[in-house]
Parts: C-alpha cells; sequence; structure tokens
C-alpha cells in the first residue's frame, strides 16, 4: 500500500508541474461510482476545455491527490497544506436533499450540480471557478439558485478542478453518499 | 435507398423516440458531446449503459428470489439504474425506476417484482430502438454520408 502511496504521489507531482506550463486550462478531478456517469462527465469537461482525471470513489480521490494517509509521507492532511485547503469541491447530485446540499456548502463545497449535469453546467461552473471570485455573498446566492428545483433521488458525487499553483486550485468533485460525507467532514 | 432517404427515415425516428418518450432532453445532451475528437460518444456511453443495465437487472431478479427478500440491496440497484437512465436520457426506464423504489420501501415484493418485469421490458424495448437507430446511423456514415445532428 506504500507503494501504491508513492506511485500516486509521484502522479500528483507530474500533474502540478504539467499545470505549471503556464497555459489557463483548468485540472478536474472527477469522482463517481458509476461507469456511465463518469463518462459523460468525463466528455462533458473535456469538452470544456478541461483536463480531466476521473476515478471510482473518494477513496481514489484521496489516494490520487496522495492524501489517504497510507504512504512514508503521510503527514500532509488538510489542515497542513494550504493547497489542498484551497481546492474548490464541487457537489454533484441526482437528489436534491436540501439539507444535505447545505451541508456540504457549509462544510466549504464551492456549488451544487444536480444531476443529471448538462454542458451548460459545466461551462458556468467553469467560468464561475476560472473567474476565481468566492465570496461570502455569491455562496450564499448559488446555494439559493439550487434551491428551487425539485427532490430526485440518488447518489452524490462531487467534482474537484485542480488548477496549478499560481493560482488556487479548483474544485474537487467526488462521491458522497452519507457515510462518506461523515469522514470527509472530519477529515476537512 | 438513397443517402437522403436514409437520412430522412433516421430522423424520423429519432424524433419518434423523443415524441414517445423512450428519450428526453439528456439524451440530446450526449449528442452535443459528439464531434469529430469522440465520433462514437453516443455509441460508447449507450453501450456502458446496456452492460451495466443488463447486470443491475440481472441482480434486481436474482435479489427478489431470495429469502428473505433484501429490499434495501433492491433499492440500491435501482437508485443505480435511475442515476444511469437519467445521465442517459433514458426516460421510460428512469420513470419506472422512481415507481420501483416506492414498492421498495414499503417492502412490496409483488410490486417489486411488477416493477422489474416493466423495467425488463422498458429496457428491452429501448435497447432495440437504439440498435436499430445506430445501425442506420453506420449505414449512412458507410454511404460517405453524414448523420443529421439532432436539433
Amino acid at each position: 500500500m506504500a507503494a501504491a502511496g508513492e506511485i500516486f504521489r509521484s502522479n500528483l507531482t507530474e500533474l502540478l508541474e504539467e499545470s505549471h506550463s503556464g497555459d489557463d486550462e483548468l485540472h478536474v478531478l472527477a469522482v463517481d461510482d458509476s461507469l456511465v456517469d463518469r463518462k459523460v462527465i468525463e466528455r462533458l469537461l473535456k469538452i470544456s476545455s478541461c483536463k480531466v482525471t476521473v476515478v471510482e470513489s473518494a477513496r481514489r480521490a484521496l489516494q490520487y491527490l496522495g492524501l489517504d494517509g497510507d504512504g512514508e509521507n503521510s503527514d500532509i492532511g488538510f489542515d497542513e497544506s494550504s493547497v489542498f485547503r484551497e481546492i474548490p469541491v464541487v457537489i454533484m447530485s441526482s437528489e436534491n436533499v436540501l439539507t444535505r446540499i447545505d451541508r456540504c456548502l457549509e462544510e466549504g463545497a464551492e456549488d451544487f450540480l444536480l444531476k443529471p449535469v448538462k454542458l451548460s453546467d459545466v461551462r458556468r461552473l467553469k467560468d464561475f471557478i476560472m473567474r476565481g471570485e468566492v465570496k461570502d455573498g455569491e455562496k450564499s446566492s448559488l446555494k439559493r439558485r439550487r434551491s428551487s428545483d425539485d427532490c430526485t433521488p440518488s447518489l452524490s458525487t462531487t467534482f474537484s478542478p485542480m488548477r496549478h499553483l499560481c493560482d488556487p486550485p479548483s474544485s474537487v468533485f467526488s462521491p458522497l453518499s452519507p457515510s462518506t460525507l461523515s469522514s470527509k467532514k472530519s477529515r476537512l | 435507398m438513397d443517402q437522403l432517404q436514409l437520412q430522412r427515415e433516421l430522423r424520423d425516428y429519432e424524433a419518434a423516440m423523443f415524441q414517445q418518450g423512450f428519450l428526453d432532453d439528456q439524451f440530446s445532451q450526449l449528442q452535443k458531446l459528439q464531434d469529430d475528437s469522440s465520433p462514437d460518444f453516443v455509441i460508447e456511453v449507450m453501450t456502458m449503459f446496456f452492460d451495466d443495465s443488463e447486470k443491475l437487472l440481472n441482480n434486481m431478479s436474482r435479489a427478489l428470489e431470495q429469502i428473505p427478500v433484501n429490499f434495501k440491496q433492491i433499492d440500491a440497484y435501482v437508485h443505480q439504474q435511475k442515476g444511469s437512465s437519467a445521465s442517459v436520457g433514458a426516460a421510460r426506464v428512469k420513470n419506472i425506476c422512481a415507481t420501483f423504489r416506492s414498492f421498495c420501501e414499503a417492502q412490496n415484493r409483488d410490486g417489486c417484482v411488477s416493477c422489474l418485469q416493466q423495467l425488463q421490458k422498458e429496457y428491452s424495448q429501448l435497447k432495440k430502438n437504439l440498435k436499430y437507430l445506430f445501425r442506420k446511423q453506420q449505414e449512412i456514415k458507410g454511404g460517405g454520408g453524414a448523420i443529421p445532428t439532432g436539433e
């Protein structure tokens, strides 16, 4: 398991180095346990000029970021690394459960997307993230926008764009079931 | 059969699928994601959807045969099916899932069995229709024509 952590950590280094290449491309870490949804979100992001890494679980996402606590250098955590704290997290879910959504937003998620995700959703989100303006006022207006949708059942996913180190990295999309949410909460 | 006629037939067939509720706007979204850099995107996604659905339907069927029935497990399968159906625009399949979940919650085995049958039927019909659609598209491509893009 330590070896796997090493590999993932070196991927992360490559990733950060690549993104230093100067282009303004958003690198998104998309997390979803549905194969079909992974395929769709990957395409949505690519067509919106984002670099994409897709993983199948929150655990894999944390491994990819080198935050799974398995490796030798597992002392990097959310508390200590400002880089990771700056990565915006966007939640996706097919269920419009306001209590869950509010909780995610309160825990620091930037936005919430109701599935199925459309091209216009991704574009809007990308523009928002690229602008990099996240004020409290804007955050609450985002919450209000999502409140008007009606309920549909589902599994949550979150979405993570990561930008290069010069700017605050962009968000993480990862799957959130209620149980994962509580574990994420304690980590965050 | 000439290209023009093929294209017309294809457009009509696709329109009918939307009109009859087999497909909804999300399918159009998928079509928008297909271009020269990803020319078979829709077929690729739908193929994944077919594989995924067949696995889930089998799982639901097996779960309903168990004694006692694990309704939570079945609900989880239906939830997955609903999610993927929504993501690809398989409207009729998606709608049955909502009813199915209610029966799971009520732990109503007969209701679940009935929903599964409906699900299997709708899914089969959708798969058949889409395979026909894709075949026609291939014919047009083979003839050197372009697939009419969704409006």
